[in-house]
């Protein structure tokens, strides 16, 4: 007897092709996936397009408003706004692109083994993570930044860490709901260990609302970065970045308000565009989202 | 008003396919259904069944739409009217009772409340005397203790209660007539048996109209006096329930009837091969053509027409007067069985399981809160290549028994031995992989025990590579073998389960439990998610692996007569503890102890000429009683104090056959006949 057959992983990728042409057909995924794919490209291709030197300072021309030289006009140094808006993002993304995946990653893990074990242990670990998420999240983020410091190698572990700890709650919820599944048990019985378990029968059914998740982790991680730039413990100048921008725009914001608006629109339209994405993500995959936008 | 009280004319009902094409879920249907008549609608799932009664509302589920016809009530087009005046039709003069009545009964609300609203909003009585009106229809569904249940919430009545509160309501409206989807699937045996009971004496009183939906032929037996099959959208049958029962003369009708186990047949039911034509899928011929033992040519090329005949029947095929040399009977083979003694292959040593575990305070205090066990004094030896059918109502503690066996849930008590005396692990993690692989377990619903997320390949795969090792070339050629023990193609091995209809998931099911070359297969239900005549070709199949393989199975039902076509043996299990053991044919044929006297009694035959026995009330037991017969509280023959106090004694009968009373077998059977005769007297 011959057997021909498409492998498992064709299955996945149709299945991902038809999810994805799901989301585009939605106007709330059509927008916010455009919006997320070109602040990405920006990001990546920003430093060979701006028009100045963002670090060029200027004193002949500080706080002139929109021309046509300088689009959004010049900061209080008489720097280019419009090249710091385009460079704004970069370090923003970087940061939480690559914090987002770990915390869904191992938040996710956590979360589907607390749901396997269940009972006791599950209980109290999860009384832990819930007193852990009722302290106020910028608090704990100070004490680790003035702690350990700044930079992109303590801001990347700390957001990670931090907003991972949600994930676990999310993950274990739907965990629950696939462990009393019969095919759980029928591969309990079989007796697989645990960790065939989880990959092959948990992860599968677990990983819709897992990406999902993800994605409004990123937009709460992006909120977070940006504000704690704001508040001066993100990144440092001059590199210029959303957050600290507006912080330093903000001052003069009565009679320059470009400097504060570019930033803003940029940093909105990013974190609408993954919200957006993330709706339509859920709606194609089925999946129920309890949890709002986090603006 | 003269003419037919729900008046269905030529209507078909469809909706947009992914082609933008309309795909057709009904098919030209004429019914009509005459004042105090009530008439059953059966076929298998998705034949349409529901869709029709629903239209009979004037009511199409969303996405669905009607594409011709009419439907009248009272005279009145249904279609024609306004939301208000369907409003007040419907739950009015026309009632509708759905499968799960907690679908119609409000969760929050007390029944009370719930039976007031609908009089309020239906009924012609002054307002000061709803709440007495209230009772009388609960005391009018047979409902104990009306005035108590007034004040309780849906969840703090059993599932028979609920559906007997849903039938109130329905009644507070005077409706003249009452459709009913499926109304007593889900319930234990003899509860529907009283349900039935109940909606036909409030038929006949009322002069009330039914609609009964179902797959069940026997329900269908005792309530209806006309009968439409339906299959893939069309009425293919309709006659009086005498002539469509006994001498159906539609090949499908007869097919469904033999596929039917009977309780008087030791014999298996005959599968109905194939499955109906999705919607839309039928070709331009007759729609029963691939599963048809009669088709010729000229089904295929055109479809046959309703005829009209003289006898009052209706029926759609060209070739209906050769009908009647197709078998009604299971003609299916004898179920394979071992003769002479076998050793044994597991052997349940006083098995006791609770589901409560002590607690922290209990602990604290000393206290043994474990309380009554669920499953206790569990003893039975299954030979090899025995098959042991258990049998009780749900809750009775069949699954839990099941899943101690497995290892799922440890025991609280007893133990577990396997071939060759060994012990097996209260725990599934602690088992060894030769114990693990020897015994399989498959599930009721296939829905729930294949991963959705997996291919058929990837569910296969999983014994073959924990137990085999198998990998590569070598582990797809078995999967593909192993699938074609359950007679499916290796086409399969590529699709979802999504992809697969509920009799090919269930055969998927038991593929991967055969992968493992096991012993001892364990069955929880496997066919009370199958349409009848899928689960003919199921037990087939399990009859059939048997034969091949040697295996020694656990089949655990609800249904008698599936267990019946089945089993070697049979323990009949009451709130977790024995009743009856014995050889199939002797407990079939004389069952003696009172428990499964009435669950027998209870069973309803696709024959309009037997009727149930109904002798112990149907209430519902939530815990077995600390001491005495788990039977006390119902027994029609209890003896008295001793019932209550004393763990009533095995009483042997001839052969094996045994039960457990304190009134031996022959007493019983004396009894027995002393009734019988009282009441042909
Ligand atoms: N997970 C559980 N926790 C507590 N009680 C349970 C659980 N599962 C079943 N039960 C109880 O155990 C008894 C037996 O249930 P079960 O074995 O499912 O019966 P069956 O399979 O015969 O319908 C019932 O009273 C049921 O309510
Ligand atoms: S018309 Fe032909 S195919 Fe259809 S049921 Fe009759 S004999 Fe069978
Ligand atoms: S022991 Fe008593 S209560 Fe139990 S079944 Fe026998 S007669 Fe009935
Ligand atoms: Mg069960």
């Amino acid at each position: 007897m011959t057997v021909t057959s498409a492998s498992p992983q064709n299955t996945g990728l149709m299945r991902t092709l038809s999810v994805l042409r799901d989301v585009v057909s939605r106007p709330s995924g059509a927008i916010g996936l455009f919006l997320v794919v070109f602040h990405v490209v920006l990001a990546l291709v920003s430093p060979w397009i701006v028009p100045y030197d963002y670090k060029a300072m200027n004193s002949a021309m500080m706080l002139t408003g929109p021309e046509a030289t300088h689009w959004l006009g010049t900061d209080h140094l008489g720097r280019d706004v419009f090249t710091r808006v385009l460079l704004g993002g970069r370090e923003a993304l970087l940061v939480t692109g690559i914090a987002t995946p770990i915390a869904v990653t191992w938040g996710g893990f956590v979360g589907i083994l607390f749901g396997l074990i269940g009972g006791r242990i599950d209980e109290v670990l999860m009384r832990v993570v819930d007193a852990f998420l009722s302290l106020p999240w910028i608090l704990k983020m100070l004490v680790l930044i003035v702690t350990f410091g700044t930079g992109i190698e303590v801001l990347i572990p700390t957001l990670a860490f931090f907003y991972g700890i949600p994930v676990i709650r999310i993950a274990r919820a739907a965990t629950h709901d696939v462990v009393a599944r019969d095919f759980v048990s029928a591969a309990r019985a079989r007796g697989h260990s645990r960790m065939t378990i989880i990959r092959h029968e948990l992860l599968p059914n677990v990983l819709d609302t897992l990406m999902v998740e993800g994605a409004m982790r990123w937009s709460w991680m992006l909120l977070a970065f940006s504000s704690l730039s704001f508040l001066g413990f993100g990144v440092s100048p001059p590199t210029p970045d959303w957050g600290l921008m507006i912080a330093d725009a903000r001052g003069f914001m009565s009679f320059a308000p470009w400097g504060v608006l570019g930033p803003v629109i940029a940093v909105s339209s990013l974190i609408i565009g993954i919200n957006l994405t993330a709706d339509a993500l859920a709606k194609a995959l089925g999946i129920d989202r309890a949890q709002k936008a986090p603006v | 008003m003269t003419g037919p009280l729900i008046d269905i004319r030529n209507i078909s009902v469809g909706f947009t396919g992914k082609s933008s094409a309309t795909l057709p879920v009904l098919r030209n249907i004429d019914l009509k259904v005459n004042a105090g008549e009530s008439i059953g609608i059966v076929g298998e799932s998705g034949s349409g069944k529901s869709t029709l009664a629903l239209a009979a509302m004037g009511y199409l589920k969303s996405g669905l739409r009607l594409m011709e016809g009419s439907v009248a009530f009272q005279g009145q087009d249904m279609f024609a009217r306004t939301r208000t005046e369907l409003e007040q039709i419907r739950g009015g003069e026309l009632a509708l009772i759905p499968q799960n009545s907690g679908q119609s009964l409000t969760p929050t609300l007390r029944i009370g409340a719930q039976l007031v609203e609908a009089l309020r909003l239906h009924a012609d009585v002054p307002e000061a005397q709803y709440s007495a009106k209230a009772i009388e229809l609960l005391g009018q569904v047979r409902l104990p203790d009306p005035a108590a249940i007034m004040t309780r919430f849906p969840h703090e009545l059993s599932g028979g209660q609920q559906q007997r509160a849903a039938i109130g309501m329905a009644l507070a409206g005077e409706p003249t007539a009452l459709l009913l989807d499926e109304p007593t699937t889900g319930l234990d045996v003899t509860t529907q048996a009283h349900i039935l009971e109940l909606l036909r004496d409030i038929a006949r009183d009322r002069g009330m109209a039914m609609v009964y939906v179902s797959h069940d032929l026997g329900a269908i037996a005792r309530v209806c006096d006309r009968v439409v099959v339906m299959y893939a959208g069309e009425v293919v049958l309709e006659g009086s329930t005498r002539q469509v029962l006994k001498t159906p003369i539609h090949p499908y009708a007869r097919g469904l009837l033999a596929s039917i186990p009977r309780l008087s047949d030791p014999r298996l039911p005959v599968a109905l091969d194939g499955r109906p034509p999705a919607p839309g899928g039928a070709g331009q011929g007759c729609s029963f053509i691939d599963r048809c033992a009669l088709a010729q040519d000229g089904c295929r090329t055109s479809r046959p027409d309703l005829e009209r005949l003289p006898s009052g029947e209706a029926v759609r095929c060209f070739h209906y007067q050769e009908a009647h040399q197709l078998s009604l009977t299971g003609s299916g083979a004898i179920p394979a069985s071992l003769d002479g003694a076998s050793p044994s292959a597991l052997h349940l040593d006083y098995l006791a399981i609770s589901y409560r575990r002590p607690g922290l305070y209990d602990k604290v205090l000393g206290r043994d809160s474990a309380g009554v066990p669920t499953v206790d004094g569990i003893e039975i030896t299954v030979a090899k290549g025995e098959t042991l059918g258990l049998v009780g109502e749900s809750g009775s503690g069949k699954s839990t028994i099941l899943k101690a066996i497995a290892g799922l849930l440890p025991p609280s008590g007893g133990k577990i031995t396997v071939a060759g005396g060994q012990a097996l692990a209260p725990e599934v993690e602690h088992r060894s992989p030769d114990h693990l692989r020897k015994i399989q377990l498959i599930f009721q619903n296939p829905d729930d025990s294949l991963n959705p997320r997996q291919t058929i390949a990837q569910i296969l795969e999983q014994p073959l590579k924990l137990y085999f090792g198998l990998t590569g070339d070598a582990l797809h050629q078995r999967s593909a073998e192993i699938l074609d023990r359950v007679r499916l193609g290796a086409h399969y091995l590529d699709r979802l389960p999504s992809q697969l209809s509920g009799g090919e998931k269930q055969r998927v099911a038991i593929a991967r439990a055969f992968a493992a070359e096991p012993d001892l297969v364990l069955c929880d239900e496997v066919t009370s998610a199958l349409d009848v005549s899928v689960q003919a070709a199921v037990l087939d199949l399990l009859n059939d692996l048997k034969a091949t393989q040697g295996t020694t199975y656990v089949f655990v039902s609800h249904d008698l007569a599936v267990v019946r076509a089945l089993s070697d043996r049979v323990a009949v299990l009451y709130q977790g503890r024995l009743c009856e053991l014995g050889p199939s044919a002797d407990v079939y044929a004389m069952p003696s102890h009172p428990y499964t006297e009435v669950l027998l009694g209870a069973v309803l035959e696709p024959d309009p000429d037997t009727a149930p026995t109904l002798s112990a009330d149907d209430v519902v037991e939530l815990s077995p009683p600390a001491q005495g017969c788990p039977f006390q509280r119902r027994c029609p023959r209890k003896i008295g104090r001793i019932c209550d106090t004393d763990t009533p004694p095995w009483q042997q009968g001839v052969k094996d056959h045994t039960i457990k009373c304190h009134h031996s077998i022959a007493d019983l059977a004396a009894a027995q006949a002393e009734g019988a005769a009282g009441q042909r007297a």
